[in-house]
């Protein structure tokens, strides 16, 4: 790898070396000048830097640590994560290596309360979830970094200082060799929960801290529980608390157990006293641990994610509780966002106001996916009396009663969100379907050339990382700007003969939809010109 | 107004005494289950979260006005 040498341990986590870069060495000609740095080589740090490069950009990537990070930790994946992912070359990878699953079970005591499909229907390239350790998406995203010259990752960096200046940002970084300084147009912070940068500029990180703590152990062992999400109240095995059970790669499986409010963190992780609690689980003691963590929940965010030149994305961000895997996903959908939007801004092709829109829209996301995982959290873990009152009531209607089993919540999983923006152009037609302005593009199976089935995330993806026009045509040729790839549909390169397409687009002859870069649906037409397709790309693009 | 305050039951006295009547022989906290029950079942009934934050308003005002008479009972003892 031209990243340095790696070793990768038996766990599949792998230590970087760090190498002295030409810019540790230009003391006294000027300190290096770079478009974009990006701090942070977590999943959103490293998928942004795919992005940007394969947009054109260069790219310096600096993590403090030398290694992809210890545990588990974030193990769910979204199916747009996973779109996102195969736009940076990867999303085969991961899907490969990971456990693929779309249904979700709650239990309450000993009895199956009611189950859940997140996919229910057929014709998408990737599943709901994947369910992969980190560290091996992580080992996947460097690995693709490393094909990509574009890209300068330093390990062992650490940003000690940070200067705004009106054009660019002046960071200073430690290294193994002593300090030294870089400049960037725009810094990306995606250095995590305890972001340092976000310290840097000031900023609060203002939200709920949750009281109940958490247990989370991954445990290696053969068993044969199937692909499902399993969540439990009051299990028999845990008696008034919450448990969930979740498979990962290699036999290892994720376990959650809510525990008492004032249980005592340090003994509760040694893993003489995680072992019985376990046992009583799983009515065995045949596994071995892989990782265990107690941690309380904090639901949290910047009140702003722009502050200068310094955007911030993932965990720097905002914080939500695990239960939802709206964690990691969100950070994607942060990086996917913000990723097309910088290299625009960069080429001064969008003023740099385009930027604002990042903040507009993904702090939008951020409090959607707060507000859905505090109130799943709430739900888990009682505030009051009333709310354990309530929370049992539910349960037991739920029994009987398909809305009872509705308002259980044990958890709603990540889906994207839809942008209220002012870059979406407003429908005045009549839709009676398919994805709105706003919201990202639903995927349907269609036909190649020479019959092949292929998948419109597929064809978007080829379409390569411009606006793209999807266009249900109609013989006449289309009239398009510049700078907009076409997707057509019915002619000769792709045919809809199922109709599938046609159907999740709410499609007849002549529609089109505008679809961003990152895409997310900007505008549809029933009949598109030029002129309204040209009016709907400059708002787009932050340009009107 | 969505929520509707006129009176809507032909015999109210029945719908006061329906309730009275499932309530009767429980005691404070099976009577406050039963309670929560209702409220959600009745909530999904209606199906109309506008409905329903205004009933909650209501419900609410209610109790603030109870409190500041009480209030004001007090100051004047």
């Amino acid at each position: 790898m031209s990243q340095g040498n790696s070793q990768t341990d038996t766990r599949g986590r792998t230590r970087f070396g760090y190498h002295r870069h030409a810019d540790q060495d230009r003391a006294g000609s000027g300190i290096a000048t770079h478009p974009v740095v990006v701090v942070g080589a977590g999943p959103v740090g490293l998928s942004l830097a795919i992005d940007l490069a394969q947009r054109g950009q260069a790219v310096v990537l600096l993590d403090d640590a030398d290694r992809i990070g210890e545990g588990s930790r974030a193990i769910c994946f979204s199916k747009r994560s996973l779109e996102f992912w195969d736009r940076l070359g990867v999303g085969q990878r991961m899907v490969d290596k990971g456990v693929v699953w779309q249904v979700g079970k709650i239990f309450h005591g000993a009895s199956l309360l009611y189950q859940f499909d997140l996919l229910p229907e057929q014709g998408h390239k990737r599943p709901a979830f994947i369910n992969l350790q980190q560290f091996y998406a992580e080992a996947y995203l460097v690995d693709r970094v490393s094909e990509l010259p574009a890209i300068s990752l330093r390990w062992c960096n650490k940003v000690t200082g940070l200067e705004q200046r009106n054009d660019h940002v002046v960071l200073s970084v430690e290294t193994p060799d002593g300090p030294y300084r870089i400049a960037a147009s725009y810094v990306v912070a995606c250095d995590g929960a305890r972001s340092t940068l976000r310290q840097m500029v000031g900023a609060e990180f203002a939200g709920q801290v949750f009281e109940d703590q958490f247990l989370i152990a991954d445990v290696k062992m053969t068993a044969e529980f199937p692909t499902e999400r399993w969540f439990w109240f009051d299990p028999p095995f845990h008696a008034g608390r919450s448990a969930l059970l979740h498979k990962q790669p290699d036999d290892v499986w994720r376990i959650d157990l809510q525990l008492d409010r004032n249980a005592d963190p340090v003994a509760e992780k040694q893993p003489e006293n995680v072992r019985p609690r376990i046992a009583r689980m799983l009515g065995h003691d045949h596994f071995d641990f892989e990782w265990i963590s107690l941690y309380k929940f904090q639901c949290r965010r910047m009140a702003r994610f722009l502050h200068g030149r310094v955007v911030f994305a993932g965990d720097a961000a905002h914080q939500v509780s695990p239960f939802g895997a709206r964690g990691a996903n969100s950070g994607l959908e942060d990086a996917e966002n913000l990723g097309w939007k910088l290299d625009r801004v960069l080429r001064k092709t969008s003023p740099e106001t385009l930027l604002e829109s990042y903040h507009i829209e993904r702090s939008q996301a951020a409090d959607e996916n707060i507000r859905e995982s505090t109130r799943s959290t709430d739900f888990m873990a009682p505030n009051s009396s009333y709310e354990a009152r309530l929370r049992k009531t539910v349960l037991s209607l739920a029994k009987e009663t398909e809305f009872g089993k509705r308002m259980v919540n044990g958890g709603r999983l990540s889906v994207p969100s839809i942008y209220q923006t002012s870059l979406s152009t407003v429908d005045n037609e009549d839709w009676r379907g398919g994805p709105r302005p706003g919201a990202s593009m639903v995927d349907a199976p269609i036909t190649g050339s020479i019959g092949e089935t292929v998948y419109l995330t597929d064809a978007f993806a080829k379409a390569g990382r411009r606006f793209a026009l999807l266009v249900f045509v109609n013989g006449g040729a289309m009239d398009l700007p510049d700078d907009v790839a076409l997707i057509p549909v019915g002619g000769a390169e792709f045919s809809d003969a199922a109709g599938h397409l046609a159907s999740r687009y709410d499609a007849r002859a002549e529609t089109a939809y505008l679809v961003r870069p990152d895409g997310y649906v900007a505008a549809r037409f029933r009949h598109p010109t030029r002129g309204a397709i040209e009016a709907a790309l400059l708002r787009a693009a932050g340009n009107i | 107004m969505a929520l509707v305050t006129r009176s809507n039951f032909e015999k109210p006295d029945d719908a006061f005494r329906a309730v009275i009547e499932a309530h009767r022989g429980l005691g404070d906290e099976a009577s406050a289950d039963l309670d929560a029950a209702l409220v959600l079942i009745l909530a999904n009934h209606i199906g109309d979260l506008d409905v329903l934050r205004e009933a909650i308003d209501l419900a609410k005002r209610r109790m603030l006005e109870a409190s500041q008479q009480q209030q004001q009972q007090q100051q004047q003892q």
